[in-house]
């Protein structure tokens, strides 16, 4: 039996995202960027696993599946994006992709 | 009658409206008979409304036509009611009947221009609007008319506005008027805010009751009404436009500039006669400003080259005796010189009008000469009419009239010895210039050969106005004359009789002294612009020749005092600073713009960096609430 | 039970740490997936023995294993330099005062919630299973869907077709010529 208070378990996570966040808002490579934002996703699923275990329901569980689903589809295409940004741009700099800028 | 009376303004306005309307499509002969015969008719009307007038005087000497209700609003009910008396009478007459014989002139004058029927048009709307004025019984109605002949003014200034010279002197003439026509807007309004009615008979009895003799309030009234009548009349210092005016055709110097527009200031004197009585220094006013313009005129005339302009500053020249007269108190020898004025004023613009179009558009008098054998009709009815401005002795009509004008100027109760000093000088130059004018243009030899002669229906009118150049005074004659007095018992029920202190020098010394000054005139002009013309070749060059030739040099002073200063604001207001706080607010946008814009750099890490920030402002504020 | 809680706590929290300021990026990686480990750990013990698993096959095992195959495939070099003019510590400061606001406001909000003790009760991959086939159907059909087009659109988005320029246009400057296809 575990007697982790539940705040605790919810801090954990939610330092994990606030960790992703900053590596997301720091970071200017975009596999970094990506990487915080698989970090982010962890932690959220978590915290979905986390409430299944307070309940004791199955749902969470089922959550966290449909969440690496997601989490699973977006990196692959992530990732493809980023092998065309690489071809062309011929840099793995975010702050170059900024030809979408007001042009005043 | 009543009926009758309304159709005088009524038909040259409807001639005004057909031509307007459908000028274009008509052939000559109709415009030209359509717009003659709508004065026409008026001619007819006013001749039958006169007699019967005459005849069987109506009650109260007065015919009163009340048409219809114009407005009535915020205590102010005005009707549009003309009223017939002996001074609108006269008027009618002058009006109708020389602007027939004007319109009968410009039928061949005009024939070959391309804006035959506009001319037409213009003409018929400005008789109309002078009908109305002199027929006005309010004077909301009367400055109707006032802005109508203004109107027209301009527009045939103006008329062959394909040369910018003309479309200057047309804007010229009417800002200048302008000057004149809000002076006299604003004493309309101070006679409504105290007399709350425009109805100038009831203006004129409330204001004898009330006010006092040289109360202030009158001698405002009057001198904002003054200063509408100076701006029309071309006197001191609204003097300036009415020579650049002659950039018209010769008819419209001859119906507008000589007969009838310049005159509707008078007119206007004559009828708020009472405010000008209640108030003494502006009437002494008006004798002075009369007696300085008759000079300043007389002498520019003597100086100028250009036929017209010589015509233009006589006119300008004789209506400051018109003034003169007024200002002494003597109304009806004013109206008389009026109506004398009219016709010898117009007969000559006619004839120089002819000359000009006979010598092909040549204006320089310098370049005419011994036109006598080539054209004579014109030569003899050119120098009846410059006789009678002249005032040759006992022949002719302007003799009778401003002999009066100068009897009175001596003897009357507000006379000067000064003013008729300047009248006597003035009518020395007169003749002096005119005759100039005439030895210059009739005798002497031919410089340039005349091409056209004019028609029938040009010297037609010419003749009759010469008649009646001769004739016309003879219903005035003065007391050692026969004393005739047929005009001024008809305008005594209007008029007040000017109140002579009876000197101890008789009145018939002044008429020889009058006389003998035209003569003298006369003598001198023949002596150096025909038998000697080198002694005045000197003259011509020098530099007071040239001073007299820009009119004293008005027109220098009113550019730099309000010209320059205007156009140079204008300039520095080049970028508008009211503009200025307009745009303000666009560049303001722009700038609010050039910073949001900032925020859109296309980086990714900036945006989220935008989500953050609020996610964490929300959530703040949500957790809090 | 607890002291391994929070033991593998302390561990994921450092990996991550050091993963997110990591220099070099299969460096960081790796020391995710230790993070990834150790959060799998926790899952274990609070009773969720599939999840672990899953956790550990697909997001150990496939995704950052893609990202590894990614960064091998540009191979983009130590570039440890860029790395280090990148991130001064200056920018650090705000997104860490930002997360602080949140954890504060994460803090305030776990205050009000009412005690309960953690059951702890271990949930088997046969419960996971049945639920999710008859319950959540529908999301297990969605999610194959979205997979499918997750491998659609990664295939498509990663083709790489030859770029034919002119002879003319040859030299021209390769900001031009960099325009998405």
């Amino acid at each position: 039996m575990v007697t982790i208070p539940v705040e605790i378990q919810l801090l954990f996570a939610a330092l994990l995202f606030l960790m992703g966040l900053i590596g997301l808002l720091v970071r200017r490579n975009v596999i970094f960027i990506l990487m915080s934002i698989e970090i982010m996703f962890n932690s959220a699923g978590m915290v979905f696993v986390i409430a299944g275990s307070y309940w004791a329901q199955v749902d969470g569980q089922v959550m966290f599946i449909f969440m690496l689903t997601v989490t699973a589809a977006e990196v692959s295409v992530g990732l493809a994006l980023i092998l065309q940004m690489f071809h062309h741009f011929k840099t793995l700099d975010a702050d170059k992709l900024s030809n979408l800028k007001d042009t005043n | 009658m009543t009926i009758l009376l309304a159709l005088i303004p009524i038909m040259p306005l409807l001639g005004f409206l057909i031509l307007a309307c459908c000028g274009s499509r008509m052939s000559k002969q109709m415009i030209a008979f359509t717009g003659a015969v709508s004065v026409g008719i008026s001619v007819l009307i006013t001749l039958i409304t006169g007699l019967a007038f005459l005849v069987t005087p109506p009650a109260g000497n007065v015919v009163v036509v009340n048409l219809w209700q114009w407005f009535s609003t915020g205590g102010l009910a005005l009707s549009i009611v003309f009223r017939l008396d002996a001074l609108s009478l006269v008027f009618i007459f002058v009006i109708t009947f020389i602007g027939f014989l004007i319109h009968v002139y410009s039928i061949d004058f005009m024939a070959g221009d391309e804006g035959y029927a506009r001319f037409f048009a213009y003409m018929n709307l400005f008789v109309g609007s002078m009908l109305i004025l002199v027929l006005a019984d309010n004077l909301l109605l009367l400055y109707l008319g006032w802005e109508g002949v203004g109107l027209c003014s301009y527009l045939l200034i103006g008329f062959w506005y394909r040369e910018p010279v003309n479309g200057y002197a047309a804007r010229k003439a009417f800002i200048i008027t302008r000057i004149g026509d809000t002076a006299m807007i604003i004493g309309i309004f101070l006679l409504f805010v105290h007399f709350h009615t425009l109805d100038i008979q009831l203006l004129m009895q409330q204001a004898s009751s009330e006010w006092g003799n040289g109360s202030p309030l009158a001698t405002w009234a009057a001198l904002l009404l003054l200063g509408g009548a100076l701006g029309k009349s071309a006197q001191l210092p609204l003097q300036t436009w009415l020579p650049d005016a002659m950039a018209g055709p010769s008819p419209v110097s001859a119906l507008i500039h000589a007969a009838t527009m310049v005159t509707a200031g008078v007119y206007l004197i004559a009828r708020t006669h009472v405010l000008f009585e209640l108030a003494p220094a502006i009437q002494t006013a008006v004798a002075a400003i009369g007696a300085l313009t008759l000079l300043l005129a007389g002498f520019s005339a003597l100086a100028q080259h250009d036929l017209k302009r010589v015509l233009a500053y006589s006119t300008i020249s004789q209506i400051g005796y018109m003034f003169l007269a007024l200002g002494v108190g003597a109304w009806s020898a004013g109206i008389f010189h009026f109506m004398v004025h009219a016709f010898f004023k117009a007969l000559l613009f006619l004839a120089g009008g002819a000359v000009i179009f006979a010598l092909n558009e040549e204006h320089d008098i310098f370049k005419m000469g011994g036109l006598r054998k080539k054209l004579p009709v014109i030569f003899w009815t050119f120098l009846i009419g410059s006789s009678s401005l002249a005032a040759l002795p006992l022949i002719t009509a302007g003799f009778y009239s401003k002999d009066q004008i100068l009897w009175f100027a001596w003897s009357a109760g507000n006379g000067n010895p000064w003013l008729w000093a300047a009248g006597l000088l003035g009518a020395f130059i007169t003749s002096m210039y005119t005759f100039r004018l005439v030895f210059l243009v009739f005798f002497g030899d031919m410089v340039t050969m005349p091409e056209h002669h004019p028609g029938r229906l040009m010297l037609i009118p010419m003749i009759i106005l010469a008649f009646f150049s001769l004739i016309a005074g003879f219903i005035e004659l003065p007391e050692s004359m026969g004393h005739v007095q047929w005009f001024s018992k008809l305008l005594d029920p209007v008029l007040p009789a000017v109140n002579t202190a009876h000197g101890r020098i008789p009145e018939s010394f002044f008429q020889l002294v009058a006389g003998t000054i035209s003569l003298s005139g006369i003598y001198l002009a023949y002596r150096f612009y025909l038998k000697q013309p080198y002694l005045t070749s000197s003259f011509n060059e020098s530099r007071i020749s040239k001073f007299l030739y820009k009119g004293w040099g008005f027109d220098r002073v009113y550019d730099l005092l309000f010209v320059n200063p205007l156009v140079w604001f204008a300039v520095r207001n080049k970028n508008d600073f009211i503009d200025l706080f307009t745009s303000a607010l666009a560049r303001a946008a722009f700038y609010g713009n050039y910073l949001l814009s900032i925020t859109q750099n296309g980086r990714i890490r900036w945006y989220v960096m935008a989500f953050v920030i609020g996610i964490v402002f929300m959530l703040t504020i949500f957790i809090n609430l | 039970m607890n002291t391994i809680f929070y033991i593998a706590a302390a561990v994921a929290l450092i990996s991550t740490g050091l993963a997110i300021t990591g220099r070099n990026a299969i460096h960081a990686l790796l020391f995710l997936i230790v993070s990834l480990l150790a959060i799998s750990i926790i899952f274990y013990i609070l009773g969720a023995p599939f999840i672990a698993a899953l956790e550990i096959i697909i997001y150990a095992g496939a995704v950052m294993v893609l990202f590894i195959f990614v960064i091998m495939m540009l191979n983009v070099g130590m570039e440890r330099e860029t790395e280090n003019r990148w991130l001064r510590p200056r920018m650090w400061i705000v997104p860490v005062i930002l997360s602080f606001i949140l954890l504060i406001d994460f803090i305030i909000m776990m205050k009000g919630m009412p005690h309960h003790a953690i059951s702890g009760r271990i949930i088997p991959p046969k419960q996971v299973g049945i639920s999710l086939f008859s319950t959540y159907l529908l999301g297990a059909e969605i999610a194959g869907m979205l997979l499918l087009a997750g491998i659609v659109g990664a295939y498509h988005l990663g083709r790489q077709k030859k770029k034919v320029i002119h002879r003319f246009l040859q030299n021209e400057d390769d900001e031009i010529n960099n325009t998405i296809q």
